[in-house]
């Protein structure tokens, strides 16, 4: 028995889900953004997992620039969650709703 | 069964089962910790292919890095718990996971619809040197330096702007 490509594909896709599900239910904001957090990592995944059965460091690379993306998009959305909870008291995102019309 | 099969299921195992333990938690510091954990296999598959310099940045950067200023944010804001999981809006939920099922469903149907190992089959010499230090250092400072002078810039725009969002407003 050996690992083919799809074992890999699989399991990215379903963590994929597994983040799309968390996403979709939870209301706690800072759960909602580890959830984007976890579909990040699993495109990750099947962007290794490409790079590594094509022997190409192109995929690899392209997982290095995702991580930086991902800090910035860390450090400015908590920011953002820290701003709304000095306004709101609370970072259930059933209660910010003053976007919506 | 080799040590790399053995390796890929016990780490996919970990990931999967960590993954679903996040999103169900109502504890949101638990929640983290099982990301973190998941984080940590994903490591661990991406030795089992071979990205050594990936699965190395993968632990600093997400483990170590991103995931204690998840930490550090959900223990200085204190968030309540929410409530159980089907408690409030059940038929929303019931819906999302009809969705994310379809969905899931598709991806399985393309992924054994187009099957890549039919073309792709492991050269082991190539994998191994394609996730080195050298080589990935060597494309990135060659043909990807000005993403990479990029993603420095958009470094310190996050850090300005994360400061800029966060301080306590003075008039």
């Amino acid at each position: 028995m050996t690992i083919t490509i799809e074992y890999y594909l699989i399991l990215s896709a379903f963590m994929f889900i597994v983040g799309v599900a968390g996403v979709l239910t939870r209301r706690n904001a800072i759960i909602v953004f580890m959830c984007i957090e976890l579909m990040l990592n699993s495109a990750n995944l099947t962007l290794v997992a490409f790079s590594s059965y094509l022997g190409s460091s192109v995929g690899q690379l392209f997982v290095f620039f995702v991580m930086t993306v991902a800090a910035a998009e860390a450090a400015v959305g908590l920011a953002i969650i820290i701003a709304i909870f000095r306004n709101k008291l609370t970072v259930n995102i059933d209660d910010i709703n003053i976007l919506k019309w | 069964m080799g040590l790399e099969v053995i390796l890929f299921f016990i780490f996919g195992f970990v990931a999967a089962v960590s993954a679903v333990l996040m999103i169900t938690r109502n504890n949101p510091v638990i929640a983290a910790l099982y990301l973190i954990l998941n984080f940590a296999s994903l490591a661990g598959l991406y030795l089992t292919l071979n990205a050594q310099f990936i699965a190395v940045a993968q632990v600093i950067v997400y483990a170590g890095a991103i995931m204690v200023l998840f930490l550090f944010v959900i223990m200085l804001l204190r968030p309540e718990n929410e409530k159980k999981f089907l408690e409030s809006n059940p038929k929303i939920k019931v819906f999302a996971f009809v969705i994310a099922g379809f969905v899931f469903l598709q991806l399985i149907y393309i992924i054994f619809f187009s099957r890549p190992s039919f073309i792709l089959s492991k050269n082991i010499e190539a994998s191994i040197n394609a996730g080195t230090i050298e080589s990935i250092g060597y494309i990135l400072f060659k043909d990807y330096v000005l993403p990479f002078e990029a993603a420095g810039f958009l470094l310190l725009a996050a850090t300005i702007g994360a400061l800029i969002l966060a301080k306590k407003k003075v008039d």
